[in-house]
């Protein structure tokens, strides 16, 4: 699977370990929900990086206790068409100051890839080799954006205002 | 008529062709023996059988390509083996609406 | 009406430029129609019977001249030379071609107008009603709350892909002609007692089949605070709507299922965690859009004008005067309704030679604004007095003056099965006939005001629920039937209608209208019972009784 960080086609270091399956040795790993909460300290405890594969139907409060010591967190879109995952990438980066890997899984696709950046995801294990070696290109596609999120991204309404600054400041 | 996008089983009770939407232009299109799509219900491929129905939908549906939302509709066969629509939605489908466009002047 | 700076048109620039490749690809094969319908329908295209259908957005119901001869040009270069104009103030093409779609939107995108979402589960078109920023006696002008609330929801990422579609409806007149109860959210604008302008909340609002009348979540939330409340709703909803079944997806199911109570507590709960939002919009940020908002430069004008004076012995001018010409907000203007709905036509439909008629009609009269309503009619929002006499020759010629706004044959119809995928039966014959029978309008305006709302299958799209008449098409067999609802309003005291028997074929549903109006005529107790109130008055069973006695 394509992994896109750093808006480019890397090798992943992360390795999903599957329920029942042991752990493979100091590498970075990422488990799911259940795994971690039988045992979070245990998994944190690690010499390797640990990250945790959440459900998009799960509130995310037993996650937080645990997310400075994360190094990655991954949440699901089990069809890109539906969008959970987009209010708890919000809600980890924006409310709970969340600032490790957050990474998209399940169907990731190029057209999405926008808003998943503005929601907050750095990393994609994207569907398509031909969207992951695309994601640049496709960032590029909206240079306007009306609504704040975490993303830093100027708001249209602040770009107004700046220059309606500038226009009576330069009078 | 009920929207056969609700179709779940695959049953059919008389003679049935399978029915699409071009995907360039929306054109409505028939899907033929040769695994192609034509504009005209004669040319369309005639299935009696539920299971060659559940066949010839599958094969449509994998050609994504050339349209789009197949679905099995009926047929009437009359006499010299000509297809007629099967009920007023494919009528409408094959001839038009059944109103007059132009909003009188 | 608002203007769209620089960001606005680049942000429809680069949505073009996405279809476009997005099209592209899907030609191609590189995208299979399972991944490309949801981005198509983000863009307005559904797939319907004989071709796709194009929605295009029509921001709150308000369009400019130049605007408007664009969509004639649409209608032309890419479709059979008419469009329709919808219950939610849009207008919708029947026989686009998606090859083509791409250079309609680039065409579109050059006088500011797009189809980002007017399909898709997202936040769909935010209406209003028709007479926003003229109707005497509004709050102020609705459509500054619409815009904001359309910037702040168009391609959201966080609430781009919702377990349904979302629909908002705001009103800022007592009388509300937005049917905000049948939204997801409706938005009542009031000034509370400290004279603060906020809202009335309501949501779970919505038609379909299970249709529910939307409850207040919040009495008054201050206009400062409207979006990230907003906000606070839509997380709420995308997080915990359905998702395994579309027809139990609407918010006004969740709504339901929670009960009104600890769905605004978990609102409220989302709202205090958002704490000192980065929405909230401080003065500076409404009087920006407000700002952008241009309205005209109205003259001192009589209240009666000689021209008026001197036009009204002429009967046919006094009755669609009478009928379709409503009072302005501002001394010696009027606000002019334009029926969609000639005897025989198909209701809501225009084509592209009366766009392009009206538009210049806009422009000589009306300062270039043309508005859409929900009962899929037109307006032309600033008329000097004056002017009627010359306007209502013009719109006669153009068969754009029938004198029956609001009356029987001022119908309010889906597409049906004539057009659409979903449907049962067909509704625009039903509509058609239903104008022939009640073709003199002399006759039409005795009854007095009567919604009948037609919808081809249970979606609702023609608001059967909420129609002083609804009529409603099922299939039986093969064969289309109708059912028949009486007493529905979608006001401010909005409630769904009463079935009044068994479903009745097609070629008894004109007869079935018939028998039901001669019952009201002889049930009424004064002339100016309104229908609705009649059968208030005395319950279904009466028109029942009429109607089925020989059935």
């Amino acid at each position: 699977m394509p992994l896109v960080k750093q808006g480019r086609l890397t090798t992943d270091l992360f390795v999903h370990v599957a329920d029942g399956t042991e752990l493979p040795g100091d590498g970075a790993i990422l488990v799911t929900a259940e795994r971690f909460l039988a045992d979070p300290e245990a998994l944190l405890r690690r010499a390797g990086k640990t990250g945790v594969v959440w459900p998009n139907n799960r509130d995310l409060d037993a996650l937080v206790p645990y997310l400075d010591r994360l190094a990655a967190v991954a949440l699901v879109f089990p069809t890109f068409r539906d969008g959970r995952a987009y209010s708890q990438a919000r809600l980890l980066r924006e409310r709970h100051g969340y600032d490790g890997e957050l990474r998209a899984t399940g169907q990731v696709l190029r057209d999405q890839f926008v808003f998943m950046t503005r929601a907050g995801f750095d990393a994609f294990e994207v569907k398509k080799e031909a969207d992951a070696t695309a994601f640049a290109e496709t960032m590029k596609r909206y240079s306007v954006f009306y609504q704040p999120t975490g993303d830093g991204r100027v708001t249209a309404l602040n770009r107004r205002m700046q220059q309606r600054h500038s226009e009576s400041a330069g009078q | 008529m009920t929207s056969p996008l609700e179709q779940k089983k695959i049953r059919i009770t008389g003679p049935s062709v399978v029915t699409a939407n071009r995907t360039w232009d929306g054109a409505v299109v028939y899907r033929t023996a040769q695994k192609g799509w034509s504009t005209e219900l004669t040319e369309a491929a005639v299935v009696s059988t539920s299971d060659d129905a559940r066949a010839l939908l599958a094969e449509a549906t994998a050609d994504d390509v050339g349209a789009v939302g197949p679905y099995i509709a009926p047929v009437e066969l009359k006499d010299g083996g000509k297809i007629k629509p099967g009920n007023l939605r494919e009528h409408i489908r094959a001839k038009g609406v059944t109103i007059d466009i132009q909003v009188p002047a | 009406m608002y203007a769209y700076d620089e960001l606005d048109r680049t942000l429809i620039n680069e949505r073009v430029s996405e279809f476009r490749d997005q099209v592209k690809r899907r030609l191609s094969g590189e995208l299979t129609e399972d991944e490309f319908k949801i981005l198509r329908l983000q863009n307005g295209v559904y797939l319907q019977l004989h071709a796709y259908m194009f929605r295009v957005a029509i921001p709150y119901g308000t369009l400019s001249s130049k605007q408007l001869r664009r969509l004639a040009h649409v209608a032309r270069r890419y479709d059979r030379g008419y469009g329709h104009f919808t219950t939610r103030q849009n207008i919708q093409y029947n026989w686009i071609k998606l090859a083509e779609l791409p250079d309609a939107l680039a065409d579109l995108a050059e006088v500011g107008i797009h189809a980002m979402q007017t399909s898709g589960n997202n936040m769909r078109n935010v209406t209003s009603d028709q007479w926003a920023g003229v109707a005497p006696g509004e709050i102020e002008d609705p459509r500054i709350w619409s815009e904001l609330i359309r910037q702040h929801t168009t391609l959201h990422p966080e609430f781009s892909f919702l377990p349904r579609k979302f629909k908002i409806a705001i009103t800022a007149s007592e009388h509300d002609r937005a049917a905000v109860k049948i939204h997801d959210i409706g938005l009542r604008l009031h000034r509370n007692a400290d004279g603060e302008t906020g809202f009335e909340v309501l949501v779970g609002g919505g038609l379909g089949r299970t249709p529910f009348i939307a409850k207040t979540i919040k009495p008054f939330v201050h206009g400062r605070d409207v979006l990230s409340y907003i906000e606070a709703i839509l997380r709420v909803y995308n997080q915990y709507g359905r998702r395994d079944n579309i027809y139990k997806a609407r918010i006004k199911i969740l709504v339901h299922e929670l009960g009104i109570e600890k769905f605004a507590k978990e609102v409220d709960e989302e709202w205090k965690q958002m704490g000192d939002s980065e929405l909230r919009l401080d003065h500076a940020a409404i009087e920006e859009v407000r700002s952008r908002f241009f309205y005209p430069a109205y003259e001192k004008l009589p209240h009666m004008p000689d021209e008026l004076k001197q036009a009204a012995h002429d009967p046919l001018f006094e009755r669609w005067r009478k009928n379709s010409v409503a009072p302005h907000k501002v001394q010696g203007y009027a606000i002019v309704t334009l029926s969609l709905k000639p005897v025989g036509g198909p209701p809501g439909d225009a084509t592209a030679e009366q766009m392009d008629a009206v538009a210049d009609l806009a422009d000589k009269h009306s300062f270039g604004e043309i508005r859409v309503g929900h009962e899929q009619n037109l307006a032309l929002p600033h008329v000097a007095k004056r002017d009627l006499p010359l306007l209502f020759k013009a719109l006669d010629r153009l068969g754009l003056a029938t004198p029956n706004v609001n009356l029987v044959t001022d119908i309010i119809a889906c597409p049906g099965l004539d057009y659409c995928s979903l449907a049962n039966a067909r509704s625009i014959p039903i509509a058609q006939e239903l104008t022939r029978r009640f073709a003199n309008h002399d006759t039409a305006g005795l009854i007095g005001r009567l919604h009948i709302n037609i919808s081809g299958c249970i979606n609702a799209c023609g608001h059967h629920h909420v129609g002083h008449i609804g009529i409603l098409g099922v299939e039986k067999n093969g064969e289309e039937f109708y059912q028949i609802t009486i007493g529905g309003r979608a006001d401010e005291n909005a409630q769904m209608g009463t079935l009044i028997g068994p479903a009745v074929p097609y070629a008894e549903v004109a007869d079935v209208i018939e028998d039901i109006v001669e019952a009201y005529l002889a049930l009424r107790d004064r002339p100016e019972e309104l229908f609705v109130d009649t059968v208030k008055r005395l319950g279904v069973e009466p028109f029942k009784e009429r109607v089925y006695a020989t059935r």
